[in-house]
């Protein structure tokens, strides 16, 4: 390489026009974590989000639940990419507002997990790039659980875990809640109590061993009475 | 009834102009990176209001291009907002500011913007423009008091980057700040504030130019020059005169090796 083509950061413009486009690019998606965990009984739906918001090894905030309740018998808990999160869910509840003027009723969970899937697939080509879980009572009063991938993919579980310590914890929930895997099978059905403390106990063991899961948790109890919720502290560092 | 082309919110919108779409003439430009630039600002919410700070510099890459420059903007007699990143978005955001600031000043009707609709409009704008793939490389802290439901002041502090990501938060930093000054900023709020103490306004800044100069030391991109504003939910608004960093370098001598 001739001296003349040496310009002073030390590499040659002939090196540069071959290098093709810049690394630094603008990148529309971060990941600011999250966990969701929900579960399904007879009776009753929980929901439960960690409270941590971050973005790499920084913590914005560690006072953000992640749970959204739409009506008196529906929540939704979105984590994922956070600005995503915040534009889903004002649509999802514009679009209840709609609903609820047109129709003169609420939306049933049902109708709100199709509406649900319907949004996210309208974005099938630039994604919302949160995972989503919704928790309800149907008109039965059983609880139900929807769990969707971001573009829409919508499948009705007894019990899930979404968002970054969904792969953590999905399936410990299959063994203490599916008694998948185990020689004795209890036989009484799983009561609320149960489901809230192996919530509490799987958000506990996220929080351990994954950093964006932390800080405390906002547990959202659905039944025919209405929500109530329940909060808790986890890992502070 | 169901609008036949789907959900437009537009018949909701006011007089405030739309945010002009590029120039038609040749390729359509993007921004794929800032210019000049502003680096961290800080943000605390005390007990009665709220103080953000931020250097008067504006970098062109490591050059200090511009070294009287502010990045803090009274937008009403209670809201204030700052910004780091892109120097030119934040005055192109600022200019539409302004006018809707001006807007609802003529209306003449007691009202006026809030930081918290303020915080969430940003947070729209940045998010469309993202989604253009067209970001306005913007960081904002919007600072101010608005009434809550009973008639009380209360204080805000919320986060907007250029993404459209918001949250709010007591102690707010961006850039360089979020990892240098957040720790030191939580860690002095949770000092003050356990046992059921009391953050105050002094506190505040006290924290704060400790900070502002930790920044100083040790952000290649801070200045020594900085101004504070301090929204309090009793009386108005205001920035401060700038405020300058008295260095103490006399360690350096002392770093060997890197010469």
């Amino acid at each position: 390489m001739s001296m003349s083509l040496m310009r002073p950061g030390g590499f040659s413009y002939s090196e540069l026009a071959n290098a093709g486009p810049v690394e630094h690019q603008f990148s529309p998606y971060t990941d600011n974590g999250g966990s969701i965990v929900a579960v399904a009984g007879k009776g009753f739906a929980l929901i439960a989000s960690d409270t941590r918001l971050s973005t790499g090894y920084s913590i914005y905030t560690r006072d953000q639940p992640k749970l959204y309740p739409l009506n008196s018998n529906t929540v939704l808990g979105c984590s994922g990419c956070w600005c995503d999160v915040l534009s889903e869910t004002r649509l999802i509840e514009a679009r209840m507002k709609l609903y609820k003027h047109e129709h003169q009723k609420e939306m049933s969970p049902a109708a709100v997990a199709q509406m649900l899937a319907t949004i996210l697939y309208s974005r099938r080509f630039f994604p919302y790039y949160v995972s989503n879980v919704l928790a309800g009572i149907d008109a039965e009063g059983q609880g139900v659980v929807y769990s969707y991938d971001p573009v829409g993919h919508c499948d009705q579980n007894l019990f899930h875990a979404g968002g970054s310590s969904g792969a953590l914890l999905q399936p410990l929930l299959d063994n203490q809640i599916a008694h998948l895997n185990m020689q004795i099978k209890p036989t009484e059905p799983l009561s609320l109590e149960k489901a809230k403390g192996i919530i509490k106990d799987v958000f506990i063991s996220a929080a351990e061993r994954d950093i964006y899961t932390g800080d405390g948790i906002l547990l959202k109890i659905i039944t025919k009475d209405g929500i109530t919720e329940e909060s808790m502290k986890l890992r502070h560092d | 009834m169901a609008n036949p082309q789907g959900l437009s919110f537009e018949r909701f919108s006011t007089s405030i102009p739309a945010i002009p779409s590029a120039p038609a003439l040749g390729p359509m430009k993007r921004t794929q990176t800032p210019v000049t630039t502003g680096t961290s600002v800080l943000g605390i919410r005390y007990e009665g209001g709220i103080v953000l700070a931020a250097d008067t510099l504006a970098s062109y890459g490591s050059l200090l291009r511009y070294r009287d420059c502010t990045r803090l903007h009274k937008v009403n007699d209670n809201t204030v907002i700052a910004c780091m990143g892109d120097y030119a978005d934040f005055q192109y955001l600022l200019s539409i500011i302004e006018q809707k600031a001006i807007t609802e000043d003529c209306m003449d009707d007691g009202f006026n913007i809030t930081a918290r609709s303020l915080h969430s409009w940003l947070t729209r704008v940045l998010y469309n423009k993202r989604c253009k793939f067209d970001p306005l490389w913007t960081t904002f802290l919007v600072a101010g008091t608005d009434e809550d439901d009973d008639g009380q002041k209360k204080e805000f502090l919320g986060y907007v980057d250029k993404l459209g990501t918001a949250y709010t938060d007591p102690v707010i930093a961006t850039g360089y700040g979020s990892m240098l000054a957040t720790p030191v900023m939580r860690e002095a709020v949770e000092a003050k504030t356990k046992n059921g103490g009391q953050l105050t306004e002094q506190d505040a800044i006290d924290i704060i130019k400790n900070c502002m100069t930790i920044l100083y030391y040790r952000d290649a991109r801070a200045h020594y020059r900085y101004e504070i504003a301090v929204v309090p939910t009793t009386g108005k608004a205001r920035i401060e005169p700038p405020t300058e960093i008295k260095g103490d370098w006399q360690v350096a001598h002392l770093i060997k090796g890197y010469e």
